[in-house]
């Protein structure tokens, strides 16, 4: 039934052998003994401490959308770092390979990774970044904020939500595996077809790109249905339509791309599965497959992802600027329907991703124009975060500054966009770097926009702020590394240098690669910087306590609840009056949280299934990489038998007696706010 | 500009928290809502394979018709048709039973629509033996590749579905229907009825085409 394969093969182990791990690259056993130095650190720091049983009880097994939400942007700071690791590899490479004259190290001809490696480099980057790093930290901020900006106690599905979260963190362990056992794919992180088939990359790499790519894409679909019922049907009493905060409607929109784009990722991605496993011809050169099909599936889904990761990022930008501009939003109305325009219009563009691949005039003109027509609402959006901030009382704060910053970058980014739109442009710089400029600082604006929203409701979370010194070298360098970059690679777009170079051929570019370089120096110093803050606010947290509102002109409904959140959101749930409740509260002078008689309050009770179906999800896509049938079909077998008998579990509910509540409520001192802003 | 609204408030007079009303929320209509959007997924998990058919019958200057016509049985898929459509007729009566809350009709009609469940995918799986057995398998081509994938992919649902009843038909022995249940089976409900909507797509373009058109 299964395709036959070259190599060896054997039923116990399937392709697995020791030749499988690359101990003789010094760069990965590098990376293996730091990662085990930090596997060790943190093993160990969990056994000193006997953290193990607190870990699992209020981490590991938790249904807390809010500490399921932390967990999120934990791994997504994880895998930005990798994928920043990656990026700081391809500057280097870049800087050192140019000319024949270039030096080359460890086997490689020029500079110090032979193209087969920085092809598995620059694919992770890809990948890395774009699912394992935006992805969550957007997911895992959404997760966090809409249930409390709606005036509830958790998500729709708290269970749903704890495995899609134990899912996206499988498929990031596959690609972090891959470093240390087997290889990743080096086609690039979309994949090209037919080289992605068998017969041309026969070895584990491509499965590696497309199970974890899978995994991951299941544990989003899972998420946004979440957050789509969450929106839907657990809002506070009196909570409109029209009264909703904007980021809970940029969280509505974006999960209605991902619930409908992410089932056509996951057929792309499986009918490259069938070819590679079965033998079938979707996508193959010959017997009626066709590798179009696989570019326009893909890009089915790519496009409307990339709306998936910026509309998140706008709802972060449009609560910060009307905090910190002590306003009202400007064009509340406008907002919402520019947030769904773009919602809409991502599902007509994805052509774009491949003017020059055999369209005609008349389809290219069709994208140029839809693609186009992006920029109407976002421009909309723009001049509304302006005319937020035009008049206001603008404090520039650290979210502020991250705020601006995305905006910045949005200017930038959209601009060059426009320029892409131009079919007969795109034709002169596809696959150019001035296109990777671009998308950089739209990336780099959803970045900015996250470390922002870090910024705006850390305190809500942990109830105490992050220090500002640290926080604001790092924003500079951040700046910094940002214009060292990306200004000489937008230049270089313009004299023609292509992505995904191993060995740059023209010395007169070296220059600009080389200020890319100290660019790159910059964001290492920032990252530096970055740790600094965290270090420095974490030693300071009883300094820096605050109460409900930290900021004192917040304005939606996260703020009406203690700081930091205690599991049950609220202790009574909020009826909502006004848009900007909390604001329309503090106006009218009944801004106080106080509560005298409380109420048993009914949660859900944790549960350490989802954290075993993410880890029977692992074993099963990692026997099939490696096509060790017994252990995936064992695993498979395992999953569905979990699924059953989790179903016929009756006590998934626990209820906090009114007496404890009246505890944790008695223990917050929300009159900190006043005293410990600015 | 003021914050929101024009309309000042009269203290005491207007509710700010919602008390005793600890519960809140509609447990049945939440669960059927999300698993509606979870069904939407699904269409677009179909609506990709049609687009992948529809791209692919263009291929290779196959005559993608004549190929229905010589492989596909339209007869064997009509008894295929027959026999899912009285299912989801029987899981219907199941349905109308569940709202009399009478648990013996709930569990004959979940039986019977799991035995005809059966037989549809023994149908399914006799017929692909066939075919298998003529040489005419999904690696022939790209076409028969997607034809195959979509039959296939339904039939895998249909095996969820009757795992589903089964589970279905032990929970409402054990715990009659509380809540879980009845809005697993009216999930169930939505469903199976799914899978005859998508049956219709793929018997007029796999079974009919050929024949017809």
């Amino acid at each position: 039934m299964f395709v036959h394969l070259q190599g060896p093969w054997n039923p116990v182990w399937g392709r697995l052998s020791l030749q499988a791990i690359p101990y003789h690259n010094p760069i990965l056993v590098g990376t293996f003994l730091f990662a085990v130095v930090i596997a060790l650190a943190a093993v160990g720091a969990v056994l000193y401490f006997r953290a193990g049983p607190y870990l699992w009880r209020e981490w590991l097994t938790t249904v807390d959308h809010k500490k399921i939400g932390v967990m999120y942007c934990l791994l997504g700071l994880v895998m930005l770092f990798r994928g920043f690791a990656d990026a700081l590899m391809i500057r280097t490479q870049q800087a050192i390979a140019v000319g024949p004259h270039s030096p080359g190290y460890l086997g490689a001809l020029h500079g110090y990774l032979t193209p087969f490696h920085i092809g598995q480099v620059y694919t992770a980057h890809g990948l890395i970044m774009v699912v394992f790093a935006a992805t969550p930290l957007l997911v895992g901020i959404m997760n966090i904020i809409v249930p409390l900006q709606i005036g509830a106690r958790d998500m729709a599905y708290p269970y749903l939500n704890a495995l899609g979260f134990w899912l996206t963190a499988a498929a990031a362990g596959l690609v972090m595996l891959s470093l240390f056992v087997g290889n990743f794919a080096h086609g690039g992180w979309y994949g090209f077809l037919p080289y992605f088939e068998l017969p041309y990359s026969p070895g584990v790499g491509v499965d590696y790109w497309m199970w974890a790519f899978q995994l991951s894409a299941v544990g989003t679909t899972l998420g946004s249905i979440n957050l789509i019922a969450t929106i839907v049907k657990m809002r506070a009493p009196g909570m409109t339509w029209m009264r909703m905060p904007i980021f809970t409607w940029a969280s509505l929109s974006t999960n209605l791309i991902a619930l409908t784009s992410f089932p056509v990722l996951m057929v792309s991605l499986a009918l490259l599965g069938l070819d590679r496993y079965f033998g079938t011809h979707f996508y193959t050169a010959g017997n009626g497959g066709n590798l179009m099909l696989y570019n326009d599936l893909f890009w089915v889904w790519g496009h409307p992802e990339v709306y998936f990761l910026i509309l998140p990022a706008f709802g972060m930008m449009s609560e910060i600027i009307p905090t910190f501009s002590e306003k009202t939003l400007f064009g509340y109305t406008t907002m919402v329907v520019a947030s769904f325009a773009i919602g809409g219009v991502s599902w007509g563009v994805w052509l774009h991703h491949f003017f020059t691949m055999a369209a005609e005039p008349s389809v290219n003109s069709f994208y140029s124009v839809t693609t186009m027509l992006v920029g109407i609402p976002t421009g909309v959006k723009v001049f509304n975060w302006i005319f937020t901030m035009y008049r206001g009382r603008v404090r520039f704060e650290l979210p502020m500054m991250w705020a601006v910053l995305a905006l910045f970058l949005l200017l930038v980014g959209g601009m060059s966009g426009m320029m892409n739109a131009f079919a007969a442009n795109d034709y002169m710089w596809h696959n150019g770097v001035f296109v990777v400029a671009h998308f950089h600082m739209m990336v780099l604006l959803i970045a900015a926009s996250i470390f922002g929203a870090v910024e705006y409701w850390f305190p809500k979370i942990f109830g105490f702020k992050l220090e500002q010194r640290w926080g604001k070298w790092f924003f500079w360098f951040m700046v910094l590394g940002t214009a060292w970059v990306f200004v000489p690679m937008f230049i270089l777009g313009f004299t023609g240098m292509t992505r995904r170079l191993d060995y740059v051929p023209y010395t007169q570019w070296a220059p600009y690669l080389r200020v890319m370089l100290v660019g790159m120096a910059f964001y290492v110093i920032a990252l530096v910087f970055f740790f600094a803050h965290l270090y420095v606010s974490l030693r300071d947290r009883v300094k820096n306590r605050v109460g409900a509102d930290p900021w004192g002109t917040s304005r939606n409904l996260e703020w009406m609840t203690h700081s930091p959140v205690p599991a049950y959101n609220f202790a009574y749930i909020p009826h909502v009056h006004a848009r900007d409740e909390w604001a329309w509260r503090k106006e009218n002078g009944v801004a106080s949280l106080a509560n005298e008689s409380f109420e048993d309050i009914h949660m859900p009770r944790n549960t350490g299934v989802p954290v075993l179906l993410g880890a029977l999800s692992f074993v099963l896509c990692f026997g099939l990489i490696w096509r060790i049938w017994w252990l995936s079909a064992a695993s498979l077998a395992l999953v569905v038998l979990v699924i059953i008998v989790r179903s016929f579990a009756r006590n998934t509910d626990e209820v906090i007696t009114a007496k404890t509540v009246a505890g944790v409520e008695g223990a917050v001192d929300d009159a900190l706010p006043s005293a410990a802003r600015g | 500009m003021s914050s929101t609204t024009d309309t000042r408030i009269q203290p005491g007079s207007t509710v700010l928290w919602d008390k005793g009303d600890a519960a809140g929320h509609d447990i049945l209509g939440t669960r059927t809502f999300g698993f509606w959007l979870y069904m939407l997924t699904d269409a677009m998990v179909y609506a990709a394979f049609f687009a992948a058919f529809g791209v692919l019958a263009h291929n290779a200057g196959l005559n993608s018709k004549s190929v229905l016509a010589a492989v596909f049985n339209a007869q064997g898929a009509y008894r295929e048709t027959i026999a899912l459509f009285a299912s989801v007729l029987a899981y219907g009566y199941a349905m109308v039973a569940l709202k009399k809350g009478s648990r013996s009709g709930v569990a004959v009609g979940t039986v019977v629509a799991l035995v005809l469940g059966l037989v549809f995918l023994g149908m399914v799986s006799g017929d692909m033996e066939r075919l298998f057995g003529q040489g005419i398998v999904p690696q022939s081509n790209g076409f028969l590749s997607i034809v195959f994938t979509l039959i296939i992919y339904h039939a895998l649902h249909i095996i969820v579905g009757a795992i589903w009843m089964l589970v279905m038909l032990a929970q409402m022995g054990r715990d009659g229907f509380t809540s879980n249940v009845v809005y697993r089976l009216i999930n169930l409900r939505i469903f199976w009825h799914f899978q005859a909507v998508i049956w219709v797509f793929i018997f007029v373009f796999v079974y009919l085409q050929g024949k017809v058109i």
